[in-house]
């Protein structure tokens, strides 16, 4: 079930840059009778510059696909490269380099440190890996994100949306190649999830971004270019420029394919 | 509940582990110093019961305790006859005992080791009470005549001494050398304890230890069957002149024993010291450890109390572990005090008091103080932490964030103040103020001190932990924010952790201040008022013949020879130390400032006061006083007063002769040695070194070298307590280990989103490794604050005793701190491997 490399959104005909490619992806969990596979040979590319959503039902392993594209977990057989490098075949330290220079997270909740203010937890990935920030960049992404009068407050002073914007300012202020999104509007309201989504969709936009969010959430999923469907393990289908009512009718459809 | 309670425990038997280590090594040294003393206690008992007649019979004055000299009060030979034939008696032996006799082994070097005595005794086959026999023969015979000896069997083997072969032995008594014939070999019933044995027939003792004299130390009467030690002693009693007793052998033997139980009876308050050290620095690993434990479980307590338990179930489900921490602890630390216990008897072995003879006495009582000990200090500890998982709010189960409410600083730094200031007043009473009982002041303000200062430890050390912090940050970015950042999290968890190392680290600086103004002390007095060229001391502890001193005299380039005794006697029923000289040569042991009169100006009956006796006393020159040593009292006109000096700083200063007029043996513990001018210190050195060559009971030094016998001395001491402070830090780094463990799975997340975001896991461990160092040098630099100002106040208060001179050892205190840093370092390994371990996925997705 591979994606095939059609013109991207923008329109050009050039062949489109992939980011991230999976490919055979089978991941087992545990081993003998009580093994559980999780995915079952996953296939997909992840276009550079493009806003992709993984979605599916719960246990279709959408999480556990963005664990294994992101370097967090390991894989039982397939191949997982970023860019030039193939994440299966790296050691422990040389993947946590990769994590560290190449790959921005943002989880659903606890995205920060807690004895660190707004701004430190910014610069965290920077700071461990022993480089300075490129302030012009840096005073961009605190822009976009809008948290410049908040930088001095800790992760406890702060909303659960406001929270979610310093993690997107984090993953963004190192330029990785690429962006993995754990539900990240998952605990927060409406509004809140909004403008974090807003601010992801400029990211992409404005900063040519490559972001893969997981959600279950088919108004998030609608933020993105493109949705790729999971269910029990495997990819079956896939949307381009979706909006809610598209995700919705594709989601039920798969409910009833899954329950008949 | 019970059963969960259960299984949780099960659940962390790692973490309990290392609290009940605590427990376990405070017990240990509970039982330990039991198990000890009560050995040593029945190994006298048996070795006394050994030494003693049915009736003892003995001048008066020879009931001298174990502060003096033994008396030189004999019994004429005369009344052994005429106490054979009291009624209800079967016979009487006179006996001849001296306990400076050693035997010199073939290598030239002396038999037995520092304390324990030599004893030199006639042969009589005198049963002793209860018709014991004390000593049986393991070959050969008994001596029948001068020139014939018999030693114990250990000595004999020491020394290397067949049947048959000349043994060289010296002696206290007025012939320093003595050569004889090895005829047999003796075992004494229940063991000599160290000492050894060297038994002569009755003549040759007679003309080694009394002078030739047809004279007796004591009698052993023995009781014919039916006749009691009571009715015998009452008979025998009405026959005796004045100034002699008859004593009972069961109390004689009881007196005995217990003089020197009382005088070793230091060994139990030493361990029973660090035992308290030690169970007070485990009941902060233990106060931390279950707060952590309740705080974490808060959301399943909350859980208990959601489904109906009260909050008692919920305090009591804590202390039910506690209980069973404390139980276990307590039953592992027992046995381990039966090491630790064997440990002693082994080391003493070495210094030469062998106790080997006597099995391990575990009474009942041991037990019961151990277990009783063990387990109140684990419930006393583990108390707070329950009440506070009593109070842990049912809704705190449905909460996401469940929190344990922190309660204010404000009553911690009322209570800790005054603890510290409270301390702070005992302390400077006991030192300072003339109070019952010094110690037990100077014990409790130490430990007010110690107590409010870990309370307010979280306040006192901010300062410390945000100097390290900027350390951290200028040198190690983030991670060195985070690990500071880390520490202050918790300032209550960080100060107890820290407190812990802090209570090991006071005690050991205060030491070393003191060691080190000690040592100090010493120079100091040594080069200023060290005039001789030379020192003769003994090398047992036991004072030397005097007629060793008689032939130093003689030796070539010798100017003046001053001998030197150490005494007690009673004035008024008071005791004081008194020290006996040779008037002529006084000038040679010492420069002694004087109040009033002379000290070149004693005579045999005369005698000088120092300074603070007589003022105390009201004592002026020109009086007369009753000086009494054991039963002998005889008056002394004061002549002079004389003011403290290292030396000469006895309460009262006699004339050789008049020393010798209480019955104070003829024996010197020093003697001060000048040379003539123009002669060579080397080669007068070693003409003293030959002259004495033969008698290896006694050492000759010179200045540099006294001095440094003296510092090694203190040296010695101190290294026992480092050693057994040592345990007390090695309670504090499983403190360190245990808390850094428990944070690191409290921030199982928080590491996991550090992973995922790219720390290594070399990073992760420095980070643990700089919280583990900021917590050991907190601990470490609040310890060598509070044990410098322990130390100078210990000093200050001990300033007219001779340590008048303050010093405090920087580069040793710094390199105590530098060890806590090293501490911190090791601390953090186990937690930070197993931190790096930890599965970054499910501690990001951990709910």
């Amino acid at each position: 079930m591979t994606t095939d490399l059609a013109p991207d959104r923008r329109g050009t005909m050039a062949p489109p840059e992939v980011a991230a490619r999976v490919a055979d992806l089978v991941k087992t969990y545990g081993s003998g009778d009580t093994a559980v596979t999780a995915l079952k040979g996953v296939s997909l590319d992840i276009v550079a510059g493009e806003f992709t959503a993984i979605m599916g039902p719960s246990g279709s392993g959408k999480s556990t696909l963005m664990h294994c594209a992101a370097g967090l977990d390991s894989v039982t057989r397939g191949s997982v490269r970023l860019g030039d490098i193939e994440l299966t075949s790296l050691k422990e330290k040389d993947l946590t380099r990769v994590r560290r220079d190449h790959i921005g997270f943002v989880f659903q909740s606890f995205n920060l440190i807690p004895t660190l203010n707004a701004e430190e937890n910014i610069l965290l990935p920077l700071s461990i890996a022993g480089r300075k920030p490129d302030r012009e960049w840096y005073d961009l992404v605190i822009s976009t994100v809008g948290l410049r009068d908040r930088l001095g407050h800790r992760p406890g002073e702060l909303s659960g949306g406001q929270q979610q914007r310093v993690a997107c300012a984090r993953a963004l202020v190192s330029r990785p190649e690429i962006i993995f999104a754990d539900e990240p509007t998952g605990n927060l309201d409406s509004t809140s999830g909004a403008e974090v989504l807003g601010f992801l969709r400029r990211s992409v936009d404005d900063f040519g971004q490559t972001i893969v969010m997981v959600t279950h959430d088919p108004g998030a999923a609608s933020w993105t270019d493109r949705v790729v469907f999971l269910a029990d393990g495997r990819i079956v289908t896939e949307l381009r420029e979706p909006t809610p009512e598209r995700i919705l009718e594709t989601m039920k459809s798969l409910d009833a394919k899954v329950q008949g | 509940m019970l059963r969960a309670s259960w299984k949780s425990l099960m659940a962390r038997k790692l973490r309990l582990f290392m609290s009940a280590f605590a427990i376990i090594l405070g017990v240990a040294f509970v039982a330990g110093s039991f198990v000890f003393t009560d050995t040593l206690g029945r190994s006298f008992d048996s070795i006394m019961n050994s030494t003693v007649g049915d009736v003892v019979v003995r001048p008066v004055a020879g009931d001298v305790d174990i502060e003096s000299q033994p008396s030189s009060e004999t019994l004429p030979g005369s009344l052994v006859k005429d106490l054979a034939s009291t009624p209800g008696a079967a016979r009487a032996d006179g006996n001849i005992t001296n306990f400076g006799t050693f035997v010199v082994g073939k290598d030239g070097k002396l038999i037995g080791g520092f304390g324990p005595p030599g004893i030199g005794a006639n042969y009589t086959d005198g049963p002793a009470a209860k018709g014991l026999q004390p000593l049986s023969l393991d070959a050969g015979r008994w001596p029948k005549a001068t020139g014939e000896v018999v030693l114990d069997e250990r000595t004999a083997d020491k020394a290397g001494y067949l049947i048959g072969e000349k043994v060289n032995i010296v002696s206290s008594g007025s012939q320093p050398r003595i050569s004889a014939k090895l005829v047999g070999i003796a075992v004494m019933e229940g063991g000599t304890a160290g000492a050894s044995l060297s038994i002569f027939d009755t003549a040759q003792a007679r003309d080694l230890f009394m002078e030739g004299k047809d004279t007796y130390n004591d009698i052993w009467v023995t009781a014919a069957p039916g006749t009691s030690q009571e009715e015998l002693r009452d008979a025998v009693a009405a026959k005796l002149p004045a100034g002699v007793e008859a004593v009972t052998g069961d109390s004689a033997a009881k007196a005995a024993a217990s003089d020197i139980q009382e005088a070793l009876g230091f060994i139990t308050t030493f361990l029973l010291i660090f035992a308290g050290v030690a169970l007070v620095v485990g009941s902060f690993l233990i106060i931390n450890t279950f707060s952590i434990l309740v705080a974490q479980r808060s959301r399943e307590l909350a859980l208990f109390r959601a489904l109906g338990s009260t909050r008692r179930q919920v305090a009591r489900s804590v202390l039910f572990e506690a209980t069973v921490v404390g139980a276990i602890g307590s039953l592992v630390g027992l046995g381990l005090g039966v090491v630790i216990a064997m440990g002693i008897r082994t080391l003493f072995g070495t210094f030469g008091l062998d106790l080997s003879g006597q099995s391990l006495i575990i009474s009942p009582r041991t037990v019961l103080v151990s277990l009783v000990v063990g387990l109140v200090v684990t419930l006393v500890a583990a108390y707070l932490p329950a009440r506070k998982a009593g109070k842990v709010p049912p809704v705190a189960a449905m909460r996401d964030d469940a929190v344990l409410a922190e309660s204010g600083m404000r009553g911690r730094v009322i209570v800790g103040t005054t603890l510290t200031v409270v301390g702070a007043v005992l302390l400077g009473t006991g030192l300072f103020a003339d109070v019952p009982k010094p110690t037990y002041w100077v014990g409790g303000g130490i430990l007010g001190v110690v107590l409010g200062m870990a309370l307010i430890s979280p306040l006192v050390g901010r300062p410390v932990i945000a100097g390290i912090g900027w350390i951290y940050r200028r040198t190690f970015g983030a991670v060195g924010l985070m690990a500071q950042q880390n520490a202050q999290r918790n300032p209550r968890r960080t100060g107890a952790t820290a407190s812990a190392l802090m209570i090991g680290v006071t005690l050991v600086s205060m030491m070393a201040v003191f060691g080190a103004s000690a040592k100090a002390s010493i120079d100091a007095a040594i080069e200023k008022e060290f005039v001789a060229d030379y020192v003769v001391s003994s090398a047992v502890g036991i004072p030397f013949s005097a007629q060793v001193t008689r032939e130093l005299e003689s030796v070539r380039g010798v100017a003046e020879v001053a001998a030197f005794r150490w005494d007690a006697v009673d004035v008024d029923g008071e005791r004081g130390s008194a020290t006996g000289i040779d008037p002529q040569h006084v000038d040679v042991i010492g420069d002694a400032p004087m109040a009033s009169g002379r000290l070149d100006a004693l005579t045999p009956t005369s005698v000088s006061v120092s300074e603070e006796v007589a003022t105390a006393r009201g004592i002026t020159v020109g009086r007369t006083l009753e000086l009494t040593r054991g039963g002998v009292t005889k008056p002394f006109t004061v002549s002079a007063i004389h003011k403290e000096s290292t030396l000469l700083s006895s309460d009262y200063l006699l004339s050789l002769p008049g020393l010798e007029s209480l019955g104070s043996p003829r024996t010197d513990a020093y003697v001060f040695i000048t040379r003539e001018a123009g002669t060579s210190a080397a080669q007068v050195g070693r003409d003293l070194d030959t002259a004495l060559a033969d008698l290896p009971v006694v050492t000759v030094k010179d200045q540099g070298e006294f001095a440094e016998e003296q510092r090694s001395q203190i040296n010695q001491m101190l290294y026992l307590i480092y050693a057994l402070l040592g345990l007390a830090v090695i309670i504090a780094i499983l403190g360190i280990i245990n808390t850094l463990a428990l944070s690191v799975i409290e921030r199982t997340r928080e590491i996991g989103l550090l992973r995922a975001v790219g720390l290594s896991r070399r990073q992760l461990k420095r980070m643990l490794r700089l919280e583990s160092i900021v917590i050991a040098l907190l601990g470490a630099t609040l310890g060598v604050g509070l044990g410098v100002a322990f130390g100078m106040a210990l000093q200050r208060s001990l300033a007219d005793d001779g340590i008048d001179v303050l010093a405090v050892p920087w580069p040793q205190l710094a390199f105590f701190v530098g060890l806590a840093g090293l501490v911190g370092i090791l601390a953090a390994w186990w937690p930070g491997w197993r931190a790096s371990r930890l599965d970054i996925l499910r501690a990001v997705t951990t709910e």
